[in-house]
């Protein structure tokens, strides 16, 4: 007999993070900026803590520090001093502040408080500003990342009737990732902007010197002319409709569908690009928009992609693969796991011990996702293969490349591996050879 | 001067008689990207080990995410307090109140797990919105025979530092509510964590020299043996930043001394335990301490001198949360032949800063509130090897070539006791001698 499955009201061990920090790695992804969160100290704090134990990259993201002054007669006096010791400090292009839930509920005017400050310090050069509104409790750090996106567009795309090139807005890949898609622009001979672009800023290299703000970064010049762009490619399939206050104008399109409503740029929205059939979709929309074939480096990863299936078919089919994370990530995921003839599993919208509890029932033979859930895998004894955020107990997240053929093969030749370690590992002969 | 706002200078000096005292304790400048926490994070991390107890956290989502299982505070049995409770509030619940939330899973969570006590921390918002969570905690409390106890850590209300004390206060309605059998050689001890198991290392000598240790505040914790501390003879304090407020209290209350003791590096490690053996005037207890020690240092010394010998001249620089730690830390590194040239907190005070400057070598940067930027630049200037702090320095110290040992709450490796001055030693060792520093070197500034 089945009983009735308990719902709980609170959250326990949570899935997801808080909105400001999607925010503040969207700011990371613009050149020379530095982002402010404004609220209390520890948001940035502990954003940074997360986002620095993740990129293993210094993270500088300054705060307003609210105190009970600030709180009961607003954020004001404490917006303007940041403004003056971020400048002071790091003379930053770019200014990305984020709200908090503390300053959204005593109702914070951040375009005023901006507004103000332009007026106060009228003559000085000053850098730009932009704001996304990002209270914590709101949707989830992936609803704060493409919120971000958003509020960065709507800044300052802007369209002069020139219509040319492409933007991609990948969504919260990796370095590795943007990486990956700027090598491939290049490779088709498109002009090509990638936004956000934390490609460098969050995977830098050894520099000797403390860059105040690491070099990289997707420049104000290219996030005007977006609005220029002739296509838009953007990744995902939940994006921010509805997630976010309803009180954010636009805030049920997407950053893509923005630009094509406001700059008359032409949007492709499609899932992340992870297996053959989502890649496809994908370099058949960058053939389609530049006209040119897909270039030969990308038509053999791809078969390189198929022969790999192909070798390793009979090692994940009928396999139980346990999936969470964003729900963008998952979502792709998913359908890669179906093309693999793995048998996917995740829960909308859950925490990690709900999971936990059906994944008894599951029993996967696979979890594949973020750091966070290694204490399921390991209650379960089953591999984790780790993708996405955080990743908090092994080193390079950021080189993880999961996009494309070339990414996909990546993953699978992880997952097929781990699957055979398992196998090796609890076989009493200890085969060496497949 | 670039690198250091004007407001910040007083907070910055140089060990020496006549250098100017710093000021302790003052609010971070907005817009400084300062290495500290708020209030909340304060009182979470001070509670966070006591192992059977609810942890609750009442206010939107990113409260708790950041702070699910994130100190390396050991248990020997149960371990609730690496599980994250959140009430998750969302739009509607700032609009409307979180009041029901809060009921609801305190009770679903109660139910569940029977902890012998629940600590519901109160976050930036539920100050705001006005929910009256002392309320729902004495009706939840009734309902069910626990203390439900609540933490009023909204982040605004101060820094780290605040939230000890709030942590402190929620620890003291506990205290004195429960009386066991308790021995008249018993101590507390407070402000250890039991990260990657140092506790037990000083339960072990303690043990060894005849004194039982009553509770342990807050590490490998248990909310009967926190009810029962007020029976201690003694409170033995260490990261006094942290515990000194409910010391006081305790002391106020119960009559009951406290010393200050830190357990890092031989000299503090040794006085911590001839301490106790003279408070309680035992002839016997001290003859053991001694024993410990001799045969500690003896096995340890030899040690030490071939690391000594290899890490003479090395510089470091420390920048950790509590200023009673970084002094510990400048015995251990001279006891290993490092001289610290730059040395700063989070939360020293005033006198904390004092005590610095005149254990310092001259010239030694002192600092309080630091932020990466003069971080940097400190070390820099100071030309220092080794760098050691916490998660949020780490990068900074590797990105200009430094090598780096963690000291903060998230280590795995125990530092405390005789046993963690030969890991620190080598964990010194390692990064410093590393082959890796060769390409860095090699390396030109892009």
């Amino acid at each position: 007999m089945k009983t009735a499955e308990k719902t709980y009201v609170s959250t326990r061990n949570s899935c997801k993070l808080c909105a400001p920090l999607g925010a503040s790695m969207v700011f990371k992804g613009i050149e020379g900026c530095v982002p402010l969160i404004h609220g209390s100290q520890g948001c940035a704090t502990y954003i940074r803590r997360y986002l620095i134990s993740h990129f293993k990259e210094p993270v500088d993201i300054a705060s307003s520090n609210f105190s009970e002054e600030s709180t009961v007669y607003g954020g004001s006096k404490n917006f303007i001093t940041g403004i003056d010791n971020i400048i002071r400090q790091y003379k930053p292009k770019v200014i990305g502040i984020a709200s908090t839930c503390l300053s959204e509920t005593i109702g914070e005017d951040i375009p005023g408080h901006i507004r103000h400050y332009r007026e106060v310090r009228e003559g000085s050069v000053l850098p730009e500003f932009v704001h996304a509104s990002t209270p914590s409790y709101c949707g989830s750090h992936a609803e704060g990342f493409h919120n971000t996106v958003l509020s960065v567009l709507r800044t300052f795309a802007q369209s002069k009737g020139n219509q040319q090139g492409l933007t991609v807005l990948p969504g919260m890949v990796t370095p590795a990732d943007i990486r990956y898609l700027k090598q491939l622009l290049t490779d088709f001979s498109i002009k090509g902007m990638v936004f956000p672009d934390y490609s460098e800023t969050l995977d830098n290299v050894y520099t000797s010197e403390y860059e105040l703000i690491p070099s990289g970064g997707t420049t104000v010049e290219q996030l005007i002319s977006m609005g220029d762009s002739k296509h838009v490619i953007e990744f995902g399939t939940t994006f921010n409709k509805g997630h976010m206050r309803s009180s954010e104008k636009n805030s049920k399109q997407t950053p893509g569908e923005w630009l094509e409503t406001n700059c008359l740029v032409q949007n492709h929205a499609m899932p992340l690009p992870i297996g053959v059939d989502a890649s496809d979709r994908f370099m058949q929309t960058l053939e389609t928009i530049t006209g040119t074939p897909m270039p030969d480096t990308y038509a053999k990863e791809r078969g390189r992609l198929v022969d790999a299936y192909v070798d390793a078919h009979k090692y994940v089919f009928g396999k139980k693969v346990l999936l969470y994370g964003e729900e963008d990530l998952v979502s792709a995921l998913a359908d890669w796991a179906r093309e693999i003839g793995m048998e996917p599993f995740w829960i909308k919208d859950t925490d990690f011990e709900t999971l936990r509890e059906k994944a008894h029932d599951v029993k996967p033979d696979l979890l594949l996702g973020n750091s966070k859930g290694y204490y399921i895998a390991r209650e379960l004894k089953v591999p984790l293969v780790r993708l996405g955020f955080p990743i908090h107990d092994r080193f390079g997240a950021s080189r993880m490349h999961q996009i494309g053929y070339r990414g996909t093969q990546e993953l699978f030749d992880k997952v097929v591996n781990a699957l055979i370690e398992y196998k090796q590992e609890n076989s009493p002969i200890g085969y060496k050879y497949l | 001067m670039a690198h250091i706002l004007d407001d910040r200078l007083l907070q910055i000096s140089m060990a020496g008689a006549h250098e100017r005292t710093i000021e302790g304790g003052k609010a971070s400048l907005a817009g400084s990207v300062s290495q500290r926490a708020c209030v909340f994070c304060g009182s979470r991390v001070v509670l966070y080990p006591i192992a059977d107890a609810l942890h609750l956290i009442h206010g939107p989502i990113g409260c708790a995410a950041y702070t699910w299982d994130i100190r390396g505070s050991l248990s020997s049995g149960p371990e609730l307090h690496r599980l994250s409770f959140c009430t998750d509030l969302q739009e509607t619940d700032v609009i409307f109140g979180g009041e029901n939330k809060l009921y609801d899973s305190l009770i679903e969570l109660i139910n569940d797990h029977q902890p012998k006590a629940a600590f519901v921390y109160t976050t930036c918002i539920v100050g705001v919105i006005g929910d009256d969570v002392e309320r729902i905690c004495k009706q939840v409390a009734t309902e069910k025979g626990i203390p439900v106890i609540p933490v009023q850590a909204p982040g605004f209300q101060g820094s780290k530092k605040d939230g000890y004390k709030v942590a402190c206060e929620s620890l003291f309605k506990l205290v004195g509510t429960l009386n066991k059998p308790t021995p008249a050689n018993s101590i507390n001890i407070l402000g250890d964590f039991n990260l990657a198991g140092e506790l037990w290392i000083l339960l072990d000598y303690y043990k060894k020299m005849g004194v039982h240790v009553n509770a342990t505040i807050t590490g490998d914790g248990r909310v009967d043996d926190i009810r029962n501390a007020h029976n201690a003879a003694l409170n033995v304090v260490q990261c006094s930043g942290s515990m000194n407020y409910l010391a006081t209290m305790m002391k106020d209350e119960y009559n009951i001394p406290s010393m200050r003791v830190s357990y890092f590096g031989i000299e503090d490690m040794s006085d911590a335990l001839y301490d106790v053996a003279r408070f309680f005037k035992d002839d016997d207890m001290m003859d053991k301490a001694r024993e410990l020690v001799r045969f500690e240092i003896g096995r340890l010394l030899p040690e030490l001198a071939w690391y000594k010998e290899r890490l003479q001249g090395k510089k470091a620089a420390i920048y950790v949360g509590g200023a009673f730690k970084a002094i510990s830390l400048v015995k251990a590194l001279r006891l290993i032949g490092v001289q610290s040239v730059i040395v700063g907190s989070q939360t020293g005070s005033t006198e904390d800063y004092e005590l610095i400057k005149n254990l310092c070598d001259e010239g030694t940067i002192i600092v309080d509130d630091s932020n990466p930027v003069e971080l940097a630049h400190f070390v820099k200037e100071k030309q220092a090897d080794i760098f050691i702090g916490g998660v949020k320095e780490r990068p900074i110290a590797y990105k200009i070539g430094l090598g780096f040992c963690d000291h903060n709450h998230e280590r795995k490796e125990a530092l405390a006791g005789y046993e963690g001055m030969i890991n620190f030693a080598k964990e010194i060792y390692a990064t410093a001698m590393s082959p890796v520093w060769k390409f860095t070197r090699n390396t030109p500034t892009p």
